[in-house]
């Protein structure tokens, strides 16, 4: 009997469910949204700022000139780091989102992959001015090879390393260095006394695999083969990972409290001189507010084996940066269009990418004086000479979760003094790289 | 600290009162609460003095005392995150919440406690189970039927602060209605007679007779519905946007791209809690009287 | 909510038996069909809401969460769910396959989980039924620190575990330099958020945030208690000890039933603790399952096998909770019918 009712009652539900669910998922496939409301945009923007406040007044001022230019107002909303993916997978579930958003060009081939953006083909492409307008390593971060681009780049940023003048001046180090064995070297006369050679991010996934990235290039190693397969255990892959945990486990120029950073503490730990070099994508802001003086500071490419960064084995620096993206299920597509085109345009290019310090992907835009200072120079260098986006593979999450947890262990274990050698760092890897296995 | 200051010998406790406790009893209690009182205050000191420390300080290695006092972060916190409308918003969110909560949860108490009908231990039984799921199973589930909710009726659930309030009512509901059903059934039934008599039917009976007398235990249920809506950070992290953001997901604004800052973190989370926990320790008399009739049953 | 109020109040036929419960002389019931078939849907009417509620928020999105969990859904299909390819069993295949590293890793975060409840559970108590026995008598500046006592419950979640967070930093926090600055304990700075002391940490934070609610209810069951039955005890010449293990805790038996259960409960699905203290990646030793399934499903965008991971945590809790109050609750059946 009360089996009998309780059956009942789970039918009831099951009904129910189908009911509430009915409808389904949002994005209507191969759908490209409409023009039903030509006079309004929502524009999800990252957080690019010291806060979102900040990106808001920044922001704020140049959404009111293109609503002047067209009459379309724009919803701003500014949504944290930490919130962006997760908002981004509920409107990509749900189809109710923002018309433009704003994205991290490493997730782009994942994102493509949900079939949720307005793939950029010639004729959308051209309506912003056509693929030659845009440095070709920052479209080469727009989405998997071969397919359209599932976003236009925005601002651009590539690694460079930072150091303290003064520091290398008593350390008795006249040359920033080139090469890695340098930099072990001019580290390894910097650290003593509670001061120390390098600093780095252990416990933030994202950092420790740009690292490893650009490190792997220089041991000729991918993280993924052509077909997209996890090689995280090759030859390179290994070297490049133990290089870096090295760092700290065995040429020790990293502080083992390093171990547990997420938070751009390194940041802070070089602006007060207790590190002397930090590798950073663009780190004038923090360290002014830090209370850092810019003649306090220099900056050079990152250090690669032959000491002159360029393609193939001497990339210095993965390419990052924010895509713009156009959302497929879009209530306005002409005025998403022609809102991309305005944020890609000369002159926002020169304006946003000097306000956030960040690099105009957008060659015109580079020509400003503002993207020749010490800092901007060596980052626009490094963008168009050295720099190589992270695989465009639909996995991009699960590696960068996966293999940058791999890293943050191996760093615990350096901290807590436990070895770190090829077989241990070969066993982490190992470990990631069954973790992608569907 | 614990237990008075004057210690009378053993013979003159014996006389006073059978039950007082012997001496080494009182000087395990006083180790023991002196102990826990340590523990349970070491976070809020903490929190206050970090919270009046310059951002130099909680960057360097730990001081008990603050090397200069400030009140700059509580000046800053203002500036860096849009704190006073999260705030406003969880009150909102979890005030409705609780409002709502506690209504809903006496009328169900009331049925439970006071009449008898078919498949009572059904409803009972997975209301009470619904504590039991992991929040993770239906958070895209839920998130999905409210935008289906949306686009059929256009009653806007997701992203606005009434979907959030519907899930945590909804969540403060099971323990509710099963401590609030405890309460009222220790509330004498010839109270409602007495209603019936004085010509109240069930429902002016409860809310005339039962609800007053039940009144520490709705006290300590709504206490307990508030904290469930106020803290809670996975669902809100998904179902709201910039302007319906809950404090619990906005704190997390303190620490950004840039930098952690660990005196505005501790001044914002002191800001937030101030309100919380006085309103609590003024109804903690009620919640453990309510307590004692309800739940202990 | 008002118009059901003015309705029902209407029918209801004063003076006559309401019939409230079960007690009242069923002879009396001299009404007419339609107003009792009316009074019979009255507990069903005041329930509505909350199981209209339940309905919800609850149970049919944990079907559609079990429906989830039979489907292929990554970010290949999750944008068109519905129309997503059956998997049948194979997101729990590969969860259930200890031999493969997704379901070693879910047994290990289950081990784990199930340590840590455990532990926490029974800390909780422990502390929770002490203090509460202790701050029985009545004492100077007994009040205060029964507020005191439940700051930890009082404070948000958030602003409560990001403190803990900034106590266990390595560099700048209070444990650190407390052990090793101050009394010299440790040798190096050991890490907290790191590593396995990591579980230590998220012990301890979840025992400082739970064991008042155990305070709480314990303190409501010993009021109570009859205080003649201990006068009688001292009497009888029944010291401390043995009235405390004569009559305190068997009197919190049924109290304890239901406590203990609820603590397990909400320790087995905590997800904001291991949230805020560790973020998105929790280090191994302290990898709990709700934030594994989360990393499964929302970091990886894998909800297929995300929403497996979470049926099969739903049905050991189940079969837990139902083994447990079988044998908890044996002993007292014929008191509870």
């Amino acid at each position: 009997m009360r089996i009998l009712r309780a059956a009942t009652v789970t039918a009831t539900v099951t009904a129910l469910a189908a009911a509430a669910s009915g409808c389904g998922g949002g994005t209507s496939p191969g759908g490209g949204g409409s023009n039903d409301s030509p006079k309004t945009l929502t524009y999800w923007a990252s957080n690019q700022g010291p806060n979102v406040e900040a990106d808001k007044k920044i922001l704020g001022p140049e959404l009111k000139k293109f609503e002047r230019r067209t009459g379309i107002k724009v919803k701003l909303e500014v949504i944290p780091w930490p919130d962006l993916l997760n908002r981004i997978l509920a409107a990509t579930t749900s189809g109710q989102g923002p018309d433009v958003l704003n994205i991290g060009n490493t997730w782009s081939a994942s994102l493509q992959a949900t079939g949720a953006l307005l793939p950029w083909d010639k004729r959308n492409l051209d309506e912003i001015g056509g693929r030659d307008r845009f440095v070709a390593p920052a479209l080469g971060a727009t989405g998997a090879a071969g397919k359209d681009p599932a976003a236009v780049p925005l601002y651009s940023l590539t690694y460079a390393l930072y150091y303290n003048k003064q520091m290398f001046k008593e350390a008795g180090i006249s040359e920033p260095p080139a090469t890695w064995d340098e930099l072990v070297a001019d580290g390894k006369k910097i650290s003593k006394d509670g001061t120390w050679g390098l600093g780095a991010e252990g416990g933030q996934l994202t950092n420790n695999i740009h690292q490893a990235f650009a490190l792997g290039k220089q041991h000729g190693a991918d993280f993924f083969d052509a077909a997209g397969k996890p090689t995280f255990t090759s030859d390179g892959a290994v070297a490049a990972v133990k290089q870096y945990v090295d760092f700290m486990a065995k040429d020790q120029i990293i502080a083992p409290g390093n171990a547990e950073y997420g938070q751009n503490q390194s940041l802070r730990d070089f602006a007060k001189g207790r590190t002397a070099m930090v590798l950073w994508q663009a780190a004038a802001t923090t360290f002014a507010a830090d209370g850092m003086k810019p003649d306090d500071w220099g900056v050079v490419p990152v250090p690669v084996p032959s000491g002159t960064p360029g393609t193939g084995r001497q990339i210095n620096s993965m390419l990052a940066g924010i895509n713009i993206a156009v959302f497929k299920n879009t209530h306005n597509l002409d005025g998403a269009r022609k809102f991309v085109k305005f944020m890609t345009s000369d002159a926002e290019q020169k304006l946003l990418n000097k306000t956030y310090g960040s690099v105009p992907p957008v060659k015109a835009a580079q020509q400003d004086p503002a993207f020749n200072r010490q800092d901007t120079k060596v980052l626009r260098e490094t963008l168009t000479r050295s720099a190589a986006p992270l695989p465009q593979v639909a996995d991009e999450a699960q590696f960068e979760t996966s293999v940058g947890t791999a890293i943050k262990d191996l760093f615990a274990d350096a901290a807590a003094g436990h070895p770190v050698t090829t077989e241990s760092v070969r066993a982490r890897l190992t470990k990631a790289e069954q973790q992608m296995a569907k | 600290m614990a237990s008075t200051a004057h210690r009378p010998p053993r013979t003159a406790v014996r006389r006073r009162s059978p039950t007082a406790p012997p001496r080494s009893f009182r000087w395990i209690r006083r180790i023991f609460l002196t102990a826990l009182t340590g523990f349970v205050l070491l976070p809020v000191y903490v929190m206050l003095s970090s919270s009046l420390k310059p951002l130099e300080d909680v960057s360097g290695t730990f001081h008990w005392l603050p090397s200069e006092l400030t009140i700059r972060p509580y000046l800053d916190i203002w500036r860096t995150v849009p704190l006073a409308r999260y705030f406003t918003n969880s009150l909102i969110v979890a005030g409705s919440a609780t409002l709502c909560s506690v209504l809903i949860a006496i009328f169900a108490a009331y049925a439970v406690s006071r009449y008898r009908f078919r498949g009572k231990r059904v409803f009972t039984l997975t209301v009470l189970s619904t504590q039991m799921f992991p929040g993770i199973l239906f958070l895209l589930p839920l998130f999905l039927i409210y935008v289906n909710i949306g686009n059929s009726t256009g009653v806007a659930l997701y992203g606005s602060r009434g979907g959030l309030i519907l899930t945590y009512l909804t969540f403060s509901l099971p323990f509710s209605i099963w401590m609030l059903a405890g309460y009222f059934a220790s509330v004498p039934r010839e109270l409602d007679e007495a209603a019936y008599v004085d010509g109240c039917g069930p429902l002016g009976a409860l809310f005339r007779v039962v609800v007053p007398a039940a009144l520490p235990g709705i006290v300590a249920v709504a206490v307990y519905a508030f904290m469930t809506a106020w803290g809670e950070v996975l669902f809100a992290s998904v179902m709201t946007n910039d302007t319906t953001r809950t404090l619990s997901v906005g704190l997390q604004g303190y620490a950004t791209q840039n930098d952690v800052y660990w005196n505005q973190v501790m001044a914002a989370s002191l800001v937030v809690s101030v309100p919380v926990v006085a309103g609590f320790l003024l109804l903690q008399r009620y919640l453990v009287a309510g307590l004692t009739a309800g739940a202990v049953k | 909510m008002t118009t059901t109020t003015t309705t029902a109040r209407e029918q209801a036929p004063p003076g006559r038996g309401g019939r409230p419960g079960g007690k009242a002389p069923a002879t009396r019931r001299r009404v007419l069909l339609p107003a009792r078939l009316r009074r019979a849907g009255l507990p069903y009417l005041l329930l509505l809401p909350a199981l209209l509620l339940e309905l919800l928020v609850h149970l049919v999105p944990m079907v559609i969460g079990i429906v989830m969990s039979f489907k292929e859904l990554t970010q290949l299909t999750i944008g068109n769910w519905d129309a997503a390819p059956w998997k049948a069993l194979g997101n729990y295949r590969v969860t259930v396959d200890l031999d493969a590293p997704v379901g070693a890793a879910l047994l290990h975060s289950f081990l784990v989980t199930c340590a840590f409840s455990v532990l926490a559970v029974g800390l909780c108590w422990l502390i929770g039924t002490a203090a509460a026995i202790f701050l029985q008598d009545n004492f100077r500046g007994r009040g205060l620190l029964r507020a005191l006592f439940l700051t930890p419950y009082a404070l948000p979640i958030y602003a409560a575990v990001i403190t803990w967070a900034f106590m266990f930093q390595r560099d700048n926090g209070l444990v650190n330099h407390v052990l090793h600055d101050q009394l010299h304990l440790t040798d190096g700075r050991p890490f907290w958020l790191l590593g396995d002391n990591s579980f230590v940490a998220l012990l301890v934070v979840a025992v400082w945030k739970t064991w008042p609610f155990a305070f709480l209810v314990v303190t409501a069951a010993l009021q109570s208690i009859p205080k003649d039955l201990y006068e009688a005890a001292a009497l009888d010449g029944a010291g401390l000890v043995r009235q405390i293990r004569r009559i305190t805790l068997p009197s919190l038996r049924p109290v304890n039933q239901v406590l203990v259960l609820v603590l397990f409960l909400w320790t087995f699905n905590d997800f904001n603790t291991p949230y805020v203290l560790f973020g998105k990646a929790a280090p191994e030793a302290a990898d709990l399952l709700s934030l594994h399934i989360y990393q499964s499903s929302f970091v990886t965008w894998n909800f297929g096998t995300g929403s497996a991971m979470s049926v099969l945590l739903l049905l050991f809790l189940l079969v837990v909770t139902a083994g447990y109050l079988l044998a908890t609750s044996r002993g007292r059946k014929h008191a509870d019918g």
